[in-house]
């Protein structure tokens, strides 16, 4: 039950610190890239990746897949990089983009956004590996 | 609703404030969303990271369209964002989708990844859009 309650809060604290981070990041690159296209979406989503792609393979029990510590899991998994990356943003951009006419746009978001995003994945759980020795 | 002072916090602030309650909150309710999943369907497939991501597509899709300039709800610049970047964004999540996607590609279930990306996309874009019609709809509605 403790671990459950210390779980709840860690979530939450990582949960407010990732939200932060996307809106400066995401913020960031739409100025410096344009609205026309939403970069800033898919540069959060793209970063968090390859990031939780690292802490998976750091932190994960390759027999069970489950977490080997379940506080830091929760703060910097769960919370951080899970509220730092976005699906809703990106389902309602991909919408305006094809409600704005613009349905090349919107194909090309939602199939760079799959690739680069299990790409970041694999890559960030490859080079962890590699660098881990494991 | 009461504001206990914050007007006097400079704008910034309270923006930033807003979209970090959200999200922390979407957070925490992501997580228990997931262990209820967990206790309910078990480990075989991601329904609490499915479930999270249609739910937020479809009130994302709802609630801005229902707080448009001309929109039904009046709501100010930073409720909306709390509510739309802070909960929305922190409810739903592509980073563990991912992982998920990939530790299944791992395991050798191409089946169940490739259903997991194609049913996840296919719901989500559906569900902003039913949030999105019904928002417009709401909009129309003469009266009250």
């Amino acid at each position: 039950m403790t671990t459950f309650l210390l779980s709840c809060v860690l979530v939450f604290l990582g949960g407010a610190i990732g939200g932060i981070g996307r809106f400066f990041v995401s913020g960031l690159v739409a100025r410096r890239f344009g609205e026309t296209f939403p970069w800033g979406t898919l540069t959060v989503n793209v970063i968090g990746c390859g990031a939780i792609g690292i802490l998976a393979a750091v932190m994960l029990d390759s027999a069970t897949q489950g977490p080997s510590n379940l506080p830091l899991w929760a703060f910097f998994v769960t919370g951080g990089l899970g509220s730092f990356t976005t699906v809703s943003s990106f389902a309602l951009q991909t919408l305006a983009l094809a409600r704005a006419g613009e349905p090349l746009d919107a194909v090309l978001n939602i199939a760079v956004s799959l690739a680069a995003c299990l790409l970041a994945v694999a890559s960030g759980f490859g080079a962890a590996h590699a660098l881990l020795g494991a | 609703m009461r504001s206990w002072g914050l007007e006097t916090m400079p704008r910034q602030a309270r923006l930033l404030m807003a979209v970090a309650l959200g999200a922390a909150s979407g957070s925490l309710l992501r997580y228990l969303s997931s262990l209820a999943a967990l206790a309910l369907l078990g480990s075989g497939f991601a329904w609490g990271t499915l479930f999270v991501n249609v739910a937020g597509s479809f009130l994302i899709g709802l609630y801005s369209t229902l707080t448009e300039p001309d929109g039904r709800i009046m709501a100010g610049p930073i409720l909306r964002q709390g509510v739309l970047t802070g909960f929305c964004g922190g409810f739903t999540t592509f980073s563990v989708f991912s992982l998920e996607t990939f530790l299944l590609l791992q395991a050798h279930a191409f089946g169940a990844a490739a259903l997991n990306v194609a049913a996840s996309v296919l719901l989500w874009l559906v569900a902003v859009w039913v949030g999105y019609r019904i928002g417009t709809r709401l909009n129309r509605l003469k009266g009250s």
